[in-house]
């Protein structure tokens, strides 16, 4: 009740967030990135139609990489003599795909009981729980997406839960421990979930929460706990500046300063550390969520699946927030009932909007360049026009901004990784194959050469598979 | 900022809407010329350049180069354009299921706890031409989809059948039987494939008459009996939703055996089969999207089924292994895919046009282009496997049907929102 009357005076306090800390709440990482760059060598690739995804289009242009890095990117480079150099006339370059929401890992290939590891459904607040620690890396779902151009990824948790947990971003490299697809430095993401799934899966079991009402106290009751924890906990200049947030310095969580795992994934949401993803199909879920948010002090990167974004494009751009958005799906439940496929071109064309296109799924994730070509085409019909050097920021920059990774990859420009893929053409077609795939300049994928081809554990002598593993 | 409705008035301009959006009753609405098209029959003609198809009465009449327009005839100028066959939509629950996680809203599958063995289930009759998702198939090029019984009570599933996306409210073309075999259909058949093929020969005994209509021991009732024997007698045909190689080595036998005419849906594994499956003429609706092993039973999916089993002589129609009502338009994605892992352009054509009519027993009207078929027949902005390109207009039965959806009346109301300093609720 207390909590209750202080938050009830906090709401009418001012809405700004925190500033972003340099200073880290969360200490080292224990379960820490052993990731290294497969071996390279410098590449020119020459003469393609390069997207840069900062919204250039550079017709007849080369890509040069070196030690990992672009090195230059523009007409009429000059080969260094130690360079390989890739004929890429007509073929179309850009930064590698990056999705922001997969479960490859966690619900895996074969979908097996013994592999279901995406929810823990045993309570509505997990954050205590990190995706990292369910995926198995030999799930053939990644070496399937690698050849399809996706070089990064988020793995999350599922939707199950009010607040499901710890997502982690791996490098889509062939690894047998995830910490060696561990993306160095990237910060975590906390997976939260509106709507039917929480209340269907905890009302179903006649426990709380059943309703969307039950839903919003569950998280307002979580964030009240952490917002003590990081007051007991943070550095004071992590704190929350609420003074709800504050209670007294002897209460605490009555756990005599022990380590909480569920409450130092939520400061770590408040202080910044970790990036808040929040699966909310609903306009108006959206916006309880924003201003749940405001209550206590995170900010959002991205809500996930928004099927009706669109009725709330201008906040969201307002807000800087993403939506990482499907391109057609609706209809499998009530709050995807208003899904229309201009979703992401609307929200995509608010000044400061930022879209994107994930997957949620082993086989979208493996053709998010088709995704953004629907999307591409039903908005050209509604009579907005979407060049690609536009539309590529769906599937590279603008996921990177969301997963806090933009300064080291997302676009071609010298200085950052070099996260490459060479389509066999436009990549907004049916027909766009993925050629080559480099990942930190190393040549991770080839399609014409079956010595870069990773065949995952799983598909080897099962002799009814296709010969080279999935193809 | 060209909002739909500006759009469709550019179009009513430039001729192409001569026809009018449907609403106009009368014979009238049902002929249509329409010029200087590339025309992809889907059949014997292959592909015609610069062609003309002529339509009265909702039939196709001609279709070739320089046709008169008989008077008072509209003519639509196609400027070139690819004009097809009105795609299949794949085997789906268009008008069977509106929102998926909402069972009042299914009518799918059966369940009944006494005699659950019910192939004279027919989910046809609960077939909604209103249901919201016929437009949204239909405006993107999908005029007929497979309506499939799903798996609820039983592995043998029930009935369906081909129904057209024009607002009509019955199936055309006869039934087909729908069968589910392997893992899927596990918990239906005492935890083990192996007794699938135990309960089917006791249903096929029964349908027979080799088993006391009053046995304790019988599976059917006198209609399941009555409807079951006519798929064995070779009337209507038995689509198998199957994936494992050795499952189909075994419905293979088994349909030869029985004499049965069959189909396969799903058919992960099945080019591993790919000539026996040629040689018993089994046409194989495959997923060329789904090329990872997502269980046991589809360790050899790949996603060059489709140009493999062609390359064997396989008749190769598509389906979808997602939510296929609502995303029956991904179909066409599906069929270009497979083009990009070997299938021939043409052949990925037929497979969403004439493979499925046939397969079907519809193809006398459905899935060609040729006098005496049905004008059911799609315009397109560019090659219409590639997703970048859309439909611009679709004629059912001659009939120009609205490019409209309850999805485009939202784009349209958010698209205006603001206009009029009211809610959007006052855009219409």
């Amino acid at each position: 009740m207390r909590h209750l009357l202080l938050m009830a005076a906090g709401a009418l306090a001012c809405c700004v967030p925190p500033a972003a800390s340099a200073a880290k709440f969360l200490g080292p990482d224990p379960y820490p990135s052993t990731y290294k760059p497969l071996p390279s060598e410098p590449v020119l690739l020459r003469n393609a139609t390069v997207l840069t995804g900062t919204g250039q289009r550079l017709d007849n242009a080369d890509v040069l990489m070196r030690d990992g890095r672009i090195e230059a990117v523009g007409p009429g480079l000059q080969a260094p003599a130690d360079a390989r150099v890739v004929d890429a006339t007509g073929k179309w370059v850009t930064p590698g795909v990056i999705d922001v929401h997969s479960h490859l890992g966690v619900y895996p290939s074969p979908g097996v009981r013994a592999h279901s590891d995406g929810n823990e459904m045993t309570s509505p607040v997990t954050a205590n729980v990190w995706a990292e620690h369910s995926v198995w890396p030999q799930d053939p779902g990644f070496a399937a997406a690698l050849a399809a151009g996706v070089t990064t990824l988020q793995i999350l948790p599922g939707s199950a839960n009010l607040v499901g947990g710890r997502g982690v971003t791996l490098r889509n490299v062939p690894a047998t421990t995830y910490q060696a697809m561990k993306f160095p430095d990237a910060p975590w993401g906390l997976k939260m979930a509106c709507g039917e799934n929480p209340k269907r899966v905890y009302g179903g079991k006649g426990t709380a929460p059943s309703t969307r009402m039950g839903n919003v106290a569950g998280y307002r009751a979580a964030f009240i706990e952490a917002a003590d924890y990081l007051a007991k906990h943070g550095k004071k200049e992590e704190q929350p500046r609420r003074r709800w947030g504050r209670s007294g310095e002897d209460k605490g969580n009555g756990n005599g300063g022990k380590r909480d795992l569920k409450l130092e994934t939520l400061a770590g949401a408040i202080a910044g550390d970790i990036r808040v993803h929040i699966h909310c199909y609903r306009a108006d879920e959206i916006n309880t969520m924003i201003d749940l948010s405001k209550e206590f002090g995170f900010q959002i990167a991205a809500f996930h699946h928004g099927v009706e974004a669109y009725k709330v494009a201008d906040r969201l751009a307002q807000e800087g927030i993403c939506a990482a958005l499907w391109a057609d799906w609706w209809g499998f439940k009530m709050e995807a009932f208003d899904g229309i496929q201009e979703n992401i071109a609307l929200v995509d064309r608010q000044p400061n909007g930022c879209a994107i296109v994930h997957s949620d799924s082993e086989e979208g994730i493996q053709r998010l360049n088709q995704e953004a070509a629907k999307v591409i085409a039903a908005a050209r019909r509604a009579g907005i026009e979407i060049p690609p050097e536009r539309a590529i920021a769906w599937l590279t920059a603008n996921p990177a901004r969301a997963l806090g990774i933009a300064d080291r990859t997302g676009t071609l420009e010298p200085g950052k990784l070099a996260d490459v893929v060479v389509w066999n053409g436009s990549p907004f077609s049916s027909y766009a194959l993925a050629e080559q795939v480099y990942i930190d300049g190393a040549r991770v994928y080839d399609r014409h050469d079956p010595a870069r081809q990773p065949v995952p554990d799983f598909m080897l002598g099962q002799t009814v598979a296709p010969q080279g593993g999935v193809r | 900022m060209r909002t739909f409705r500006n759009r469709l008035s550019a179009l009513a301009r430039a001729g192409l809407l001569a026809a009018g959006l449907g609403c106009a009753a009368g014979a009238a609405a049902q002929d249509l010329l329409i010029r200087n098209a590339t025309v992809h029959t889907a059949g014997p003609q292959g592909t015609l350049r610069g062609a003309d198809v002529l339509v009265q009465g909702g039939v196709i009449r001609a279709v070739g180069p320089g046709l008169a327009a008989p008077a008072g005839v509209p003519v639509v100028e196609a400027q070139g354009k690819p004009l097809t066959p009105a795609l299949f939509g794949g085997i789906s629950g268009i008008g069977l299921e509106e929102v998926s996680g909402e069972a009042p809203t299914v009518d799918m599958a059966v369940s009944l706890k006494d005699q659950p063995v019910r192939p004279e289930f027919d989910v046809t009759l609960a077939y909604n031409p209103a249901s919201v998702l016929v437009p949204v198939a239909r405006m993107e090029g999908i005029g007929f989809t497979l309506l499939a019984a799903d798996a609820g009570g039983a592995f043998v599933a029930g009935q369906g059948g081909v129904v057209r996306l024009d607002g009509s409210a019955d199936p055309v073309g006869p039934r087909m039987l729908f069968v589910r075999l392997g893992a899927g259909a596990s918990d239906l058949s005492g935890k083990s494939r192996a007794a699938q093929w135990m309960l089917l020969d006791q249903l096929v005994a029964e349908a027979r008459g080799k088993v006391p209509a009053d046995s304790p021991h019988a599976l059917l009732t006198p209609a399941g009996r009555a409807v079951l024997a006519r798929y064995l007698a070779g009337q209507g045909r038995i689509m198998v939703k199957v994936d494992r190689a050795a499952d189909i080595r075994q419905l293979l036998r088994w349909a030869q055996r029985e004499q049965v005419r069959i189909a396969i849906a799903g058919g992960a594994e099945a080019w591993q089969l790919a000539s026996e499956l040629a040689r018993a003429r089994v046409p194989v609706f495959v997923d060329p999207l789904a090329n990872l092993p997502a269980n046991f039973d589809q360790i050899g999916a790949t996603a060059r089924n489709a140009a493999l089993l062609h390359a064997a002589g396989v008749e190769v129609g598509f389906t979808q292994g997602g939510d296929a009502s609502h995303n029956a338009r991904k179909v066409r994605q599906l069929a270009g895919n497979a083009v990009a892992h070997g299938l021939p352009w043409e052949a990925a054509l037929a497979g969403l046009t004439r493979v499925p009519a046939q397969a079907a027993g519809v193809d006398d009207r459905l899935g060609t282009i040729a006098p005496g078929r049905t004008a059911d027949l799609v315009l397109w902005t560019g090659d219409p496997l590639d997703v970048i390109n859309t439909a611009e207009q679709v004629w059912l039965g001659g009939r120009a049907m609205p490019m409209r959806s309850r999805q485009t009346e939202l784009r349209d109301r958010y698209l205006r929102r603001g206009e009029g300093g009211l809610p959007p609720a006052y855009i219409r």
